[in-house]
């Protein structure tokens, strides 16, 4: 099987963000990059279905030269190469992403292509299904479980109201969702073993795609801020404050 | 100018009130461009529910009823509501998000070329929009480039619309989902739960990885019981396998806005924040005096849940005499 995984870069998801006083982006200072929790679910996913079945796991990834660290972190978790496509993080939209990874997919041809469900920066949501949709594949997205048999995947999927499960024909487009699995930690000599396998650097021009947006971030503020309230005491306070003060009982 | 499609969610052949919160998106919209608004009611076996849609001013309530929309499946579904936006002339269209519309939406908006945004928080003016990022630690203004858009609104943001007579004319549609085969139903395990919708409820009493076990989680039950309230958990109790997923609050669960939100034995991680701070009022309950989810609680209790609870229930008993 050959799987193609995205492992894009996020800043550190329990760092507290804050907004530029100009309103232009993130104060970077001082802040770490880690994988997408949701990638890191994709790749764990890639990886043991290779170790079950054969083939290769591709990691995929779009940014400048920074974001290779977390590629390779990809690799020495068990994918055996990666690309990455050279444009910087706020020169892209969800369509855009969909578009320069569409181009990977028509040039990899694998027989599945995991991507986490959503990135959490970001926080959009869409760009599997963008993929799928643009070459027309079948989507399972929000997937908790994947299971590979009769050139189909099954996969159950956290929705509302429960758990679906539906099956899709590969070559499919399958998001993860945090309870796929548990990624694995990379170990040293995997560390120091990832530092030699291949990284191929593209570039939109190469692989002929527009980079023109079709949504544009034009600004960031910071959300408004509830004010602190009060600690009470006892429950006895809490449920007079709730009836009289809050009129919430 | 334009029209925006409103994609109604039907739910064990019921309507999902959350349709409701885009069409007032819609409208606002509507208002800032001088455009109007349709809705767009896809399924097997609903055109039934068609007149709970027509006294909301839509133009036209367009009905697509039809056996192979007995299951969801992406694919299918987006070709047949980029279909049905064609139809409708619609320049946009748009959606409450739930996992249903997040998994639909992108799919429609690559096949109608158009940008779309998701988790919509306000509409600035006909091209531009706030929505949140980095778990709505960050507000973006995004603006649409493309003649066409869509968009998955945030529910909690856009009250419901309220029903304000007229009578849209209901129109059936001739669009079928387009099955190549590469994707089929197989089963769903429904979360059987006599509580309210957890995105629905009024109050709403959510529980941490402080409640230790099932059991532990259990304690909450005649507390969620006498405020008729739906019971949540954090990402922490789903991944244990204490809640089941359809119950996680947070940037990658669910986002609530209940008049009252009481936070039991969680500590407040930023994710989980991000899913419930749109509460009218908040209460946590925690032993952690420096746990982050007292810096966004109206009150705050510190307590061992376990005895700061079933005390709780008796206090809330005495005052509501039951």
């Amino acid at each position: 099987m050959k799987i193609l995984v995205t492992a894009k870069r996020v800043t550190d998801p329990d760092a507290k963000i804050r907004v530029k006083p100009d309103g232009t982006g993130i104060e970077t200072a001082g802040l770490e990059y880690k994988l997408n929790p949701f990638c890191e679910n994709a790749i764990e996913a890639a990886v043991s279905m290779v170790e079950k079945h054969g083939g290769e796991a591709i990691a995929v990834t779009i940014g400048t030269a920074d974001v290779e660290q977390n590629l390779r972190t990809a690799l020495a978790m068990g994918c055996e190469r990666a690309i990455r496509v050279e444009i910087a993080d706020d020169q892209l939209d969800s369509d855009l992403t969909a578009r320069i990874l569409v181009k990977l997919f028509e040039t990899e041809k694998p027989d599945l292509f995991l991507l986490g469900k959503q990135a959490v920066d970001g926080d959009s949501n869409q760009v599997a299904q963008l993929v799928a949709e643009m070459l027309d594949l079948p989507q399972a997205c929000f997937a908790s479980g994947i299971v590979i048999e009769n050139g189909e995947a099954v996969v159950t999927r956290e929705i509302d109201g429960g758990i679906e499960t539906i099956a899709v024909k590969l070559p499919a487009v399958v998001s993860a969702d945090l309870r796929l699995n548990t990624p694995r930690l990379p170990t040293l000599p995997n560390v120091l073993k990832a530092k030699r396998k291949p990284l191929q650097v593209l570039t939109p021009a190469a692989l002929g795609v527009d980079t023109a947006l079709k949504v544009a971030t034009v600004a960031y503020e910071a959300p408004p801020q509830r004010k602190g309230g009060i600690k009470v005491k006892t429950v006895q306070e809490l449920v007079e404050k709730l009836q009289n003060e809050a009129k919430a009982l | 100018m334009g029209t925006t499609l409103v994609i109604a969610e039907t739910f064990g052949g019921k309507l999902r009130k959350s349709t409701f919160n885009a069409v007032t998106f819609a409208k606002a919209l509507a208002a800032k461009t001088g455009g109007d608004f349709a809705i767009g009611l896809l399924g097997s076996g609903v055109a039934g529910l068609a007149g709970e849609l027509t006294g909301y001013g839509a133009k036209a309530v367009y009905v697509a009823d039809n056996a192979g929309f007995a299951n969801y499946l992406g694919g299918p579904w987006a070709k047949a509501v980029a279909a049905l936006a064609d139809q409708a002339g619609a320049t946009s269209v748009a959606a409450t998000s739930s996992t249903f519309t997040r998994d639909l939406l992108p799919r429609v908006a690559a096949r109608m070329g158009a940008g779309m945004v998701s988790e919509v928080l306000s509409v600035v003016d006909g091209t531009k929009f706030l929505r949140p990022m980095w778990a709505g630690n960050v507000v973006a203004t995004v603006e649409v480039k493309t003649p066409k858009a869509v968009f998955c609104v945030r529910g909690t943001e856009f009250d419901a619309a309220q029903a304000t007579g007229g009578a849209s004319p209901v129109q059936a549609v001739a669009v079928a989902p387009e099955d190549n085969g590469k994707q089929r139903y197989v089963k769903f395990e429904a979360v059987v739960s006599s509580r309210p919708d957890l995105a629905e409820a009024a109050v709403v009493v959510a529980g941490g990885r402080g409640l230790k076990d099932k059991a532990g989680f259990a304690i909450l039950d005649p507390l969620a019981d006498l405020l008729k309230a739906a019971i949540g958990g954090t990402r922490a109790v789903v991944d244990a396998g204490i809640a089941p997923n359809d119950l996680q609050i947070g940037q990658t669960g669910k986002v609530i806005a209940p008049q009252l939100y009481i936070g039991v034995a969680l500590s407040g991680a930023i994710q989980h924040i991000a899913g419930m701070k749109a509460s009218k009022t908040i209460v946590a309950i925690n032993k952690d005096p420096e746990a982050p989810i007292f810096s966004v609680a109206d009150y705050g209790l510190v307590a061992d849940a376990f005895k700061a609870v079933p005390e709780l229930v008796e206090e809330i008993r005495k005052i509501k005499g039951v």
